[in-house]
């Protein structure tokens, strides 16, 4: 009995805790800086880290990985150069070795595998995952690690959790009861503080540190919003500071009870499978809520996979065909607190979140940017190109033509048909073809 | 400690591996997170999918024709060291041409054995020699749909007779490399592996 009574207590006061120092702030959007403590101490210790595992390495010349240099000497000269020999331009038995050599440096090192594995880390976090070319250094290190260990899965870990459940109830609660009033101005105020109270507690479930930057370019009403894709998290992220709403397919299990009851608040957009493939249909729907200019603005991400948040791949033009004003954000998350990238073929959605759940810390930088629309006689390709230009530059990020779904498609043969298409113009159509044969 | 540990202690037969490639350890281990890496299933072994996964791979004109060489004598899977075997014919030929023992086997990635790899891109059905069908098909290959029979095949008639000697109609591997002595090998077949 007396251990039930204990049990009971140590609960109501830790419940009496979250509630006070971080659910109730939360809902009034203030902060105790208590957050901010935990991130002064943790950038020291990691400072500190590294600065061991430095002086470690000197000793023994361990390989200092740099991250996004690639493995192999590049010779990135176009083909004209890279095939010329020793004739005129003619065809040649050597031809064969421009083509074999590019595909043995794909097989060596492609630039679109890499995006899809998480980024390698210049210098250790501390954290077991990132861990791939850090030795043992010391004793007093590994009991920082250990100490580490300890603080993220018997501290953090439980506290997060508890924050979770309590934004994930509070969210399906709160929008099935807002969803009860007739449409109006109050239940259209009542929903969107009842998204971001929930929200914001969602957030503090994953320590998550957000800066916003330019917030007077954040996206208005009828408007699109665009993003690069890392993790679901993006979404959490950008509902913190606005509301938006979402486009995609009706998930079955929790994710479905979270759609439906969200769509009771306010009006999202969700697709079924069947409808996905329909592109017209889809065009349609989202033609018609942003021609409604009080509906909240629709959240894209045109990549249609994640990213690893080191590049941007390819924008899928059906976004921007829509017509319009493209709001893009760029979204970049600091890898030396948590790596946010969601491996969808290595981790499912439960694994993922435990993995974010014991992370020291989700940090990560959100670019508003001024509003973009198609210029006249651009098509939808370019404008997508345009726009993530303007996304990779603001982030950081470095920008790739191919496309995400390259992670579990083949690619287009249009694109190998483009590289025949210019070897044949060099050995036929520079005229110099003999066509007799002595 | 940690999931990925850095020895290379975990390739398997590495002391083989390095011996008969002559790539450095530091080498032999990036281009075995590499392989880890194409592998997605966790095999252990990668298939003809896995490297057509690989979209710089999939447009390269030639890409069939690179993977096939992975896959020689009909086989379904290349383990680790059949994937840096063909991988080492790539290594920049070493700088110390020094006396070589000559009981040991030409290094992988001599200028004779650079030579054989480019060889059997063409040779489809390996018999030691580039017959004019195979050139054809090569070459088709190499430019799609944008060249018309004839010229090709009058592409394909001048260069094996350029390069046929004995006038058998086909380029064998001697002729090949005779065709192409001038050619600087070195720079045109080799990838260096930054540190």
């Amino acid at each position: 009995m007396e251990g039930a009574d204990l049990a009971g207590k140590i609960l109501s006061t830790w419940l009496t805790l979250v509630l006070g120092l971080i659910l109730l702030p939360s809902a009034f959007g203030v902060s105790l800086g208590i957050s901010e403590v935990y991130m002064k101490i943790l950038v020291k210790t990691l400072e500190w880290a590294t600065l061991r595992i430095e002086k470690g390495a000197e000793k023994e010349s361990v390989l200092k990985n740099s991250a996004s240099v690639g493995i192999i000497q590049r010779d990135e000269s176009p083909m004209e150069k890279g095939l010329s020999g020793l004739r005129g331009r003619d065809f040649e038995l050597s031809d064969v070795f421009y083509f074999s050599k590019k595909g043995l440096e794909a097989i060596v090192e492609d630039e679109v595998t890499q995006r899809f594995s998480s980024e390698e880390l210049v210098s250790w976090n501390l954290l077991t995952r990132t861990n791939i070319n850090f030795q043992y250094i010391s004793p007093r290190l590994t009991m920082v690690w250990v100490l580490g260990v300890i603080v993220r899965y018997c501290v953090l870990l439980p506290l997060r959790v508890t924050l979770a459940f309590f934004g994930i109830s509070l969210l399906v609660i709160g929008t099935t009861l807002v969803g009860q009033l007739p449409d109006g101005r109050l239940k259209n105020w009542l929903s969107e503080l009842v998204h971001l109270t929930c929200c914001r507690i969602c957030v503090r479930s994953l320590s998550g540190t957000i800066h916003y930057h330019n917030k007077q370019y954040r996206p208005q009403k009828g408007g699109i919003c665009v993003a690069n894709h890392t993790s679901p998290i993006d979404v959490l992220i950008l509902t913190t500071d606005g509301c938006y709403a979402m486009v995609g397919q009706v998930h079955g299990g929790l994710m479905g009870v979270i759609q439906r009851a969200m769509v009771k608040a306010c009006p999202h957009v969700w697709f079924e499978r069947s409808e996905m493939k329909d592109r017209h249909l889809v065009t349609k729907r989202l033609k018609e809520h942003i021609a409604d200019k009080k509906k909240l603005p629709i959240l894209i991400f045109p990549e249609g996979t994640c990213i690893n948040n080191t590049s941007v791949m390819m924008f899928k033009k059906g976004s921007f065909e829509i017509g319009g004003t493209i709001h893009p954000v760029a979204i970049k998350y600091n890898p030396q607190f948590g790596d946010a990238f969601w491996n969808s073929s290595k981790y499912n959605m439960v694994s993922y979140l435990l993995r974010m759940m014991t992370s020291w810390a989700i940090v990560c930088d959100v670019w508003y940017m001024p509003p973009m629309t198609k210029e006249e006689g651009e098509d939808a390709v370019q404008f997508a190109n345009r726009v993530k230009s303007a996304i990779a530059v603001q982030g950081g990020l470095t920008e790739l033509p191919w496309d995400g779904g390259l992670k579990r498609a083949k690619v287009k043969d249009t694109f190998k048909e483009e590289q025949q298409k210019n070897y044949s113009k060099m050995i036929v159509g520079n005229g110099s073809l003999n066509l007799d044969s002595d | 400690m940690g999931s990925r540990s850095s020895h290379a202690a975990l390739i398997p037969d590495v002391e083989n591996i390095r011996r008969e490639t002559g790539f450095s350890q530091a080498s032999l281990l990036r281009l075995y997170h590499r392989f880890r890496a194409l592998d997605r299933s966790k095999k252990g072994y990668l298939s003809r999918a896995d490297l057509q996964q690989i979209g710089a791979l999939a447009v390269n004109p030639l890409g069939d024709r690179i993977i096939d060489s992975f896959f020689p004598d009909g086989s379904q899977r290349v383990d680790f060291s059949g994937f840096v075997r063909v991988l080492a014919h790539f290594r920049p030929i070493d700088d110390d041409t020094g006396v070589r023992d000559p009981k040991q086997p030409e290094p992988l990635n001599s200028r004779t054995n650079k030579l054989r790899f480019a060889f059997q891109l063409y040779d489809l059905d390996q018999d030691g020699k580039i017959s004019r069908h195979e050139m054809l098909q090569v070459l088709r290959l190499m430019v799609g749909v944008q060249v018309t029979e004839e010229q090709l095949e009058s592409i394909t008639d001048r260069t094996v007779q350029e390069a046929d000697e004995d006038g058998d109609g086909a380029v064998s591997f001697l002729e090949f490399t005779k065709s192409l002595e001038k050619m600087d090998i070195e720079q045109k077949m080799s990838i260096r592996i930054l540190k």
